[in-house]
């Protein structure tokens, strides 16, 4: 028997354009969710077929994947996913940022600045950032259409008085364009400044929600505050243990059943070129532990 | 002096549904005129229908027929067709009315059922609170009684309150319905008093009066009401 | 203090509906119902269940469409419009704004799970409120108006008593000074005590704001108690109006008659 061949990058033509249309109209309404003919994928709902079939749909043989999950190029999803395009697209894979010219990301923006050309495809669980708040689909719509956010605000009133500031650390809702109101994915709140003005186009695909929305490079993304409590990125309180970056989003690693543990960076590319690069952390972030092999 | 009241063949009937539709006739063809300064006495047995004719002088009844012209802001209006709020209006501005019992939304103080017509129409609360303690001193109800609802009040308190509001304002129309009726000789005198001080500010004034004494004391003229019987 | 302008408002209807119906196929709701309300005047619609009341009220506030007739309200820039020619967010900006609507289940009219503050305080959010600080010292203000106990801002109304959440619905309708309250049985299933004391929140408030107000009750005595006008309901139609102290005192038609013996004199 003979393995099936695929069409590039599994899709069929059809399909594809399809979801270019919906691209293009999502790029041509910053923020705004266009729903979107999701096809079955041979990945369950959840496992980020929404950003799969966005990036499908934009591959071309020249094209330079990398593909991170929270940041990593070498947990499962990453690898699983790179591994697919490889078989179906036979495009090269990367994982140094500043080469590849499509990241297909879940839940974190790299930490390397983007340049124009390149495009970032997020993995989107729940679009709608109003779900939570109002159940109704029909309700949301209509409250986007009118520019009814009131209530996203209310949201935030409400963590403000809970709990003296806003408590949304990730998927915290920004304002696109100045119009829509969009949720960016659970991406960190420590990510929303780099979405502004990014000279890269950014797409977001949910499969399971049936939804694809853009923000196209430079555009203005603000994120959701008070006045008298505007939005402050989160500031980690010590540098990565293995590089020493003071700017970069930290993951908390277990070393130990003792309950030691270090903070590195997330963005495992980016820690790693810092580290070739000659930077050096701490290594660790506990100080009565004693220095860790190797 | 102007006419402040023209009453031109004023009628009203009740018909009680629930009784069959039994029909009863209460005045017809009541015709008479008050001037300002004037002062009006209806009298007639019971049942002639006195209070009926000053409620419909109020608005209070719904007139079946004739005209009931009333002096506002100017011109004659007539209440017996008028829209409900021109009615309104004119009791706001023209027509004060003293019913024979005291009826007073509850839970209200004495002293704001006092004020109340006085801050509708503008006045402070501060003012209008002022004024109607001026008056309820001088009808005798004491201070440590004016933050309290009137409903808890004998009946003369209740209509020395009732009074109270009635007076308070400057209506160049004033009705009243009664308004000695339960008091004793000293607070009768006190009411004649504020009588003749409106008489005497030129308001028209229309009033049932059962007590001889009192009405020769306030009585312009005298319209007895049997005139007006409904045939039944 | 009634300055010139409001005098001038005062003269110009706020609300007229004309010949307005209902019918659900040949069942007929509401059947041809015209009335003018003007700015500060409270009007009951009183009638039994199925009297077509609440049917009556869902078409002046625009949340069901009429069969027949029309409804228009002037705009707080002087303009009367036909509410059927309002777009659709016209139509919700002014519900949120310049309107209020009372439901007789608080539940229905608040969000339980967020905080009375969060609550009274998405109104002025929606309109384009954005400094937290005044937000809840806005909210608390209104709080203290409805003589709920300002320390329970932060508290979900699902903590509340049935009295307690109308006074939080009434709250987070008036935070926008609307100019006109609907209010569907504001009073329905609250213990007599609750009633009374919200009723006089309701009075006092309806005469210092100058609220226009549409109150749909089946009880005579907060119509007494309440409104300056009347209409009778019966079978979808109104079958009499008038001043409330004229047809309470004065009843003309067989059924006002039947329903004002049936109250229990006090």
């Amino acid at each position: 028997m003979n393995a099936p061949a695929y069409n590039f990058a599994y899709l069929d033509e059809q399909t594809k354009r399809m979801i270019r249309r919906a691209i293009l109209k999502a790029v041509a309404i910053p923020g705004y969710q266009v729903p979107f003919a999701s096809r079955e994928m041979p990945m369950p709902y959840g496992w980020g077929t929404g950003g799969v079939q966005v990036t499908a749909a934009i591959l071309g043989p020249d094209d330079v994947l990398k593909v991170i999950d929270q940041g990593s190029d070498d947990t499962t999803n990453a690898i699983s996913i790179r591994k697919f395009f490889a078989k179906t697209a036979g495009v090269a894979t990367t994982t140094a940022t500043t080469e590849a010219t499509v990241i297909q990301t879940r839940h974190r923006i790299p930490e390397a600045p983007l340049h124009a050309g390149q495009v970032l495809v997020y993995q989107v669980p729940i679009p709608e950032p109003l779900r939570f708040l109002e159940p109704r689909e029909t309700e949301t719509r209509r409250m986007h259409a009118l520019a009814e956010y009131g209530l996203m605000h209310v949201k935030l009133y409400e963590d403000i008085a809970r709990f003296g500031h806003i408590a949304t650390s990730y998927a915290y809702p920004v304002k696109v364009n100045a119009r829509y109101v969009m949720d960016p994915s659970p991406t960190p709140k420590f990510d929303n400044p780099k979405m502004g003005n990014c000279p890269a186009l950014q797409l977001f695909g949910a499969g399971r929600e049936k939804r694809i929305y853009a923000i196209p490079p430079h555009t203005t993304v603000v994120s959701l505050d008070f006045e008298d409590h505007p939005f402050t990125p989160y500031r980690f309180d010590a540098p990565c243990a293995l590089c020493g970056a003071g700017d970069a989003y930290l993951d908390e690693i277990v070393t130990d059943d003792n309950g030691s543990r270090m903070f590195v960076c997330s963005d495992t590319d980016y820690c790693e070129s810092r580290q070739a690069a000659g930077h050096r952390g701490s290594e660790s972030a506990a100080p009565h532990k004693e220095r860790a092999h190797g | 002096m102007s006419v402040m009241i023209e009453m031109t063949g004023a009628e009203k009937t009740f018909t009680m549904h629930l009784q069959g539709g039994v029909r009863l006739p209460v005045v017809r063809g009541v015709t008479f005129q008050v001037k300002a300064g004037e002062c009006v006495v209806l009298s007639g047995p019971s049942g002639a229908g006195k209070s009926s004719i000053l409620k419909m002088i109020f608005g209070n009844y719904r007139c079946d027929g004739g005209r009931i012209g009333i002096r506002h802001e100017g011109a004659m209006i007539d209440l017996a067709n008028a829209e409900p709020r021109d009615i309104l209006s004119v009791r706001r501005a023209t027509i004060g009315y003293v019913s024979q019992f005291l009826r007073a939304i509850p839970r209200v103080p004495t002293i704001d059922v006092v004020a109340e017509p006085l801050i509708v129409t503008g006045t402070s609360r501060a003012d209008a609170r002022q004024q109607a303690g001026h008056l309820l001193r001088r009808l005798n109800i004491p201070e440590r009684l004016w933050a309290l609802p009137p409903s808890t009040f004998s009946g003369g308190e209740q209509q020395r309150v009732n009074i109270a509001r009635g007076f308070i304002s400057d209506h160049p129309v004033l009705l009243l319905d009664e308004p000695t009726a339960s008091l004793d000789a000293a607070n009768r005198e006190v009411v004649v008093d504020l009588i003749d001080e409106k008489k005497n500010a030129g308001v028209a004034i229309v009033a049932i009066v059962h007590d001889d004494e009192i009405r020769r004391w306030i009585a312009d003229r005298v319209v007895d009401v049997t005139a007006f019987a409904a045939a039944a | 203090m009634a300055d010139v302008q409001r005098e001038t408002q005062c003269d110009q209807p706020l609300l007229v509906a004309e010949g307005l119906s209902k019918s659900y196929g040949r069942l007929a709701a509401c059947r041809d119902v015209s009335f003018t309300l003007y700015p500060g005047e409270v009007l009951a619609i009183v009638g039994e269940s199925g009297s077509g009341k609440t049917t009556l009220l869902q078409m002046l506030s625009a949340q069901l469409a009429s069969s027949a007739g029309h409804v228009s309200y002037r705009m707080r820039d002087g303009v009367l419009r036909d509410l059927n020619s309002l777009g659709e967010a016209e139509r919700r900006f002014l519900f949120r704004t310049d309107w209020g609507y009372v439901r007789q289940d608080p539940a229905q009219g608040l969000r339980m799970a967020f905080s009375a503050g969060a609550n009274v305080g998405e109104r002025l959010m929606a309109v384009g409120w954005s400094h937290y600080g005044r937000i809840r010292d806005a909210a608390s203000s209104w709080l203290e108006r409805v003589e709920i106990d300002t320390a329970r801002i932060d508290d979900a109304p699902r903590t509340y008593s049935g009295g307690m959440r109308q006074r939080l619905q009434i709250a987070r309708n008036l935070v926008t000074e609307p100019r006109l309250v609907f209010m569907d049985e504001p009073t329905g299933g609250l213990d007599v005590s609750v009633q009374a004391r919200l009723l006089d929140l309701m009075r006092n408030l309806v005469s210092e704001l100058g609220l226009a107000a549409i109150v749909v009750t089946h009880d005579l005595a907060v119509a007494r108690l309440l409104s300056h006008r009347v209409m009778v309901m019966k079978g979808g139609e109104v079958i009499e109006t008038g001043l409330t102290d004229q047809v309470l005192d004065d009843p003309h038609e067989p059924y006002t008659q039947l329903l004002v013996s049936s109250i229990l004199p006090p």
